[in-house]
């Protein structure tokens, strides 16, 4: 669909994980927004929102990150990315800055324009937006949706997914028990107390595959990578899927994690 | 106590391989959270009483000094007294000093962290005085030498078979495994504890300002009797547990029964104030209140100041992934879980306590339950930040994190990195789309699939589109 630049221009966050590991969400994203009537740029200067410094207690590494995202997508009228974890880090830039500092008001101004995509989706352009685009699709499966944490306790995601979901025809969501529950990602924990992230995500794939959901479904790679990968691993038959590639419509290309698929080859 | 803490990743590992424990974790999980929900859900107002809650304790922490100051002086006109313990040490040496001047051989006590903290059993012990600790968990932790790994459920990680062994072992008597018949037992051989002992120590959930008392809150009523029956009665407490008025108190006392357990109040709340006066039925002829700092005066004013409104009701930890996989004594000391990841390295110091404030995933389910609104996460953080400052993190940690801050900070150079790694890592998963080993990354791949990335990144194939696009 060409751009109806009549609607908000949006700078599109990309999350470093969809850049290197599944750009078909980011893809899926743009294809969103720009049914959404946006106009959709992806910033050249964009590269992680800094999250491994911030958690990392490099205060230094996160300011100077900040501050390239906030020149980044300086003059959008909204940022929007595929992640509440990531769109939840450049809410706290404020809180890296001196209030005295200028990048303290552009870090609290980028804050108020910047979303979560399904959020944006839901809360700032409204749920009937997409309604005729969502009817059209067709998944004849049973998902179950994992609350990341970021997403759901700071950004407040919730029902936002699950009311798009909705709309898709043949979808039926089985709430899995504990959904709200930590996968073991969070970031560097998983590498560096491997042991512990082990356990919490094989306490996820459990409840996961209880629901006898054909496809797993999130909003942020960081876990779906971590859950996929463990159902891979334990050789249960489930699928893991960012929800925007639902909401989107390209379920055509496989899962995270299943067979070959090679987007160079698709260029 | 023995400090563990550097020891949590060896101690994490086992308690995962400990199927008693995990049996144990298991019924935790199923028990505190689920009755906080039913109670929170009880009660719309809840939210409302957090933000009251945290309110107050701000506006106490604030005004510290004068608090403790009236407490101190309406200790004294009630006929009581109080001792300031600046360190662990001190409050040892205060606590011993009262026991001997009324030249106590045993004293019973009811739970408290805070004597936990210093350390005050063994202390006693080794001084000639036996400590006899009446709640029904921490006896048995008791008998079994064991440490609490729950501040309010200290033998959490024990099943009745293990208390069953136990009793069998110490009670000289025949081997039960009926929960009523063993609590039985434990009141048999405690009621001649309390009736010989000569002073009772007790811990104070809040110290009031405006009356001088202290009250504690049991689900046993052993509280009581520790602090009733014998000639002196110590409460060791902390110096943030003060609150300005009655009426306060009950706020906290609401907050407190609802996170803690989901009961709408504790079944014994029972105020201390001042000693026996002419008339009383019973109470103590001695009433000492032990003020302990060890650190907290220093958290005022400081990053860590939020963490002084803590009011210990274990929600934090009842709700924590991390908790429930390995339990409390993973965490090497006195405090377990997101509230101990904050408190422990203020008060063993960040070079032995690091481990903990690094074992979260900052997930955030502890400051959506904690009655006060501690933002735990948030204070693990500045911990992290106080050890990237001092360099005390792992040298490849240091250097992963400054080789990714490199490339993070020059877009130009990260993009054609990310493209190769997209590329390599593709190239290692094959046909299967996903790695079963990735090198530099067994953290991951010894436990679960890397998935392949789907062979280059997005900035470059949008910008190939974006070109394509433009041709006519
Ligand atoms: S930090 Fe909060 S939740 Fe944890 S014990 Fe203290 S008051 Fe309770």
């Amino acid at each position: 669909m060409p751009n109806t630049p009549s609607g908000p221009r949006v700078g599109l966050f990309v999350t470093c994980l969809a850049d290197m590991f599944r750009p078909s969400v980011a893809f899926a994203t743009v294809k969103l927004l720009e049914q959404a009537g946006c106009s959709v740029e992806v910033p050249e200067r964009q590269t992680c929102c800094g999250q491994p410094a911030f958690n990392s207690g490099d205060r230094k590494t996160t300011a100077d990150i900040a501050r390239q995202t906030i020149d980044a997508f300086d003059g959008y009228e909204y940022v929007v990315g595929p992640s509440g974890s990531c769109i939840g880090m450049l809410h706290y830039y404020p809180e890296v800055f001196d209030p005295a500092d200028s990048y303290y008001q552009r870090a609290l101004d980028l804050k108020s324009r910047s979303f979560e995509i399904t959020s944006f989706l839901f809360d700032v352009i409204g749920a009937d937006v997409l309604q005729d685009q969502l009817k059209q699709l067709q998944f004849n499966h049973k998902v179950t949706y994992h609350d990341s944490c970021s997403g759901l306790r700071q950004m407040g995601i919730k029902q936002q997914p699950r009311q798009l979901l909705q709309q898709v025809q043949g979808i039926e969501l089985e709430e899995m028990e504990e959904a709200e529950t930590c996968c073991g990602f969070g970031g560097t924990f998983c590498v560096k107390y491997p042991e512990i992230s082990n356990r919490m995500v094989s306490n996820k794939t459990d409840y996961i595959s209880n629901t006898g959901a054909h496809t797993l479904l999130g909003g942020d790679l960081g876990c779906l990578l971590n859950m996929a990968g463990k159902l891979k691993r334990e050789g249960k038959q489930v699928e893991a899927r960012h929800v925007v590639e639902i909401l989107a419509g390209m379920t055509d290309i496989p899962a995270i994690g299943e067979a070959d698929y090679d987007l160079a080859q698709q260029l | 106590m023995e400090i563990n803490t550097p020891f949590f990743k060896q101690r994490a590992h086992d308690a995962l391989k400990d199927e008693n424990l995990q049996k144990a974790l298991g019924n935790l999980k199923a028990g505190f959270p689920e009755k906080r929900a039913i109670a929170v859900e009880r009660m719309p107002e809840f939210e409302e009483l957090r933000n009251q809650g945290r309110d107050l304790k701000n506006h106490i922490l604030e005004h510290l000094d004068l608090y403790l100051e009236q407490f101190e002086s309406k200790v004294i006109e009630n006929g009581g007294q109080v001792h300031w313990a600046r360190t662990s040490e001190d409050a040892n040496r205060i606590i011993l000093d009262l026991c001997k001047q009324v030249d106590a051989k045993t004293v019973t006590k009811g739970k408290s962290m805070v004597t936990e903290e210093i350390g005050l059993n063994d202390f006693l012990e080794a001084n000639g005085v036996q400590p006899v600790e009446t709640d029904l968990g921490e006896y048995i932790l008791q008998l079994r030498g064991d440490h609490p790994s729950h501040i309010i459920a200290p033998a959490i990680h024990l099943n009745l078979e293990d208390v069953s062994e136990t009793f069998h072992k110490h009670h000289n008597r025949p081997k039960s495994d009926d929960p009523a018949v063993l609590m039985q037992e434990a009141r048999e051989v405690l009621r001649d504890k309390f009736v010989a002992a000569d002073v009772g120590i007790t811990g104070a959930n809040f110290c009031v300002a405006e009356t001088g008392s202290t009250i504690i809150v049991t689900n046993e009523g052993n509280g009581d009797l520790t602090q009733t029956l014998p000639k002196t009665h110590i409460v060791v407490t902390s110096i943030e547990k003060v609150v300005p008025t009655l009426e306060d108190m009950t706020l906290f006392l609401r907050l407190l029964a609802r996170s803690a357990t989901g009961q709408e109040f504790t079944v014994y709340n029972t105020l201390s104030t001042g000693s026996r006066r002419e008339g009383d039925q019973d109470g103590p002829e001695n009433f000492h209140v032990v003020l302990v700092d060890n650190g907290r005066s220093e958290m005022v004013g400081s990053e860590f100041q939020d963490m002084l409104r803590c009011i210990r009701c274990s929600a934090c930890m009842n709700h924590c992934p991390v908790y429930g996989a390995v339990g409390g004594h993973s965490y090497g000391w006195v405090y377990p879980g997101p509230m101990g990841s904050v408190l422990t390295p203020q008060m063993i110091g960040i070079e032995k306590g690091g481990m903990l404030p690094n074992a979260s995933t900052f997930c955030g389910k502890c400051e959506s339950v904690c009655p006060v609104k501690i933002p735990l996460p948030k204070l693990m953080r500045h911990w992290r930040e106080d050890e990237f400052q001092k360099h005390l993190q792992p040298k490849a940690a240091r250097y992963g994190l400054a080789g990714w801050a490199f490339l993070a900070k020059r877009p130009t150079l990260y993009k054609p990195y990310t493209r190769m790694a997209s590329w390599f890592m593709k190239r290692l998963a094959g046909k299967k789309g996903r790695i079963k080993k990735l090198p530099l990354a067994g953290g991951w791949t010894d436990w679960r699939d890397m998935p392949a990335p789907q062979g280059t990144t997005f900035m470059q194939a949008w910008k190939e589109q974006q070109k394509a696009g433009e041709q006519p």
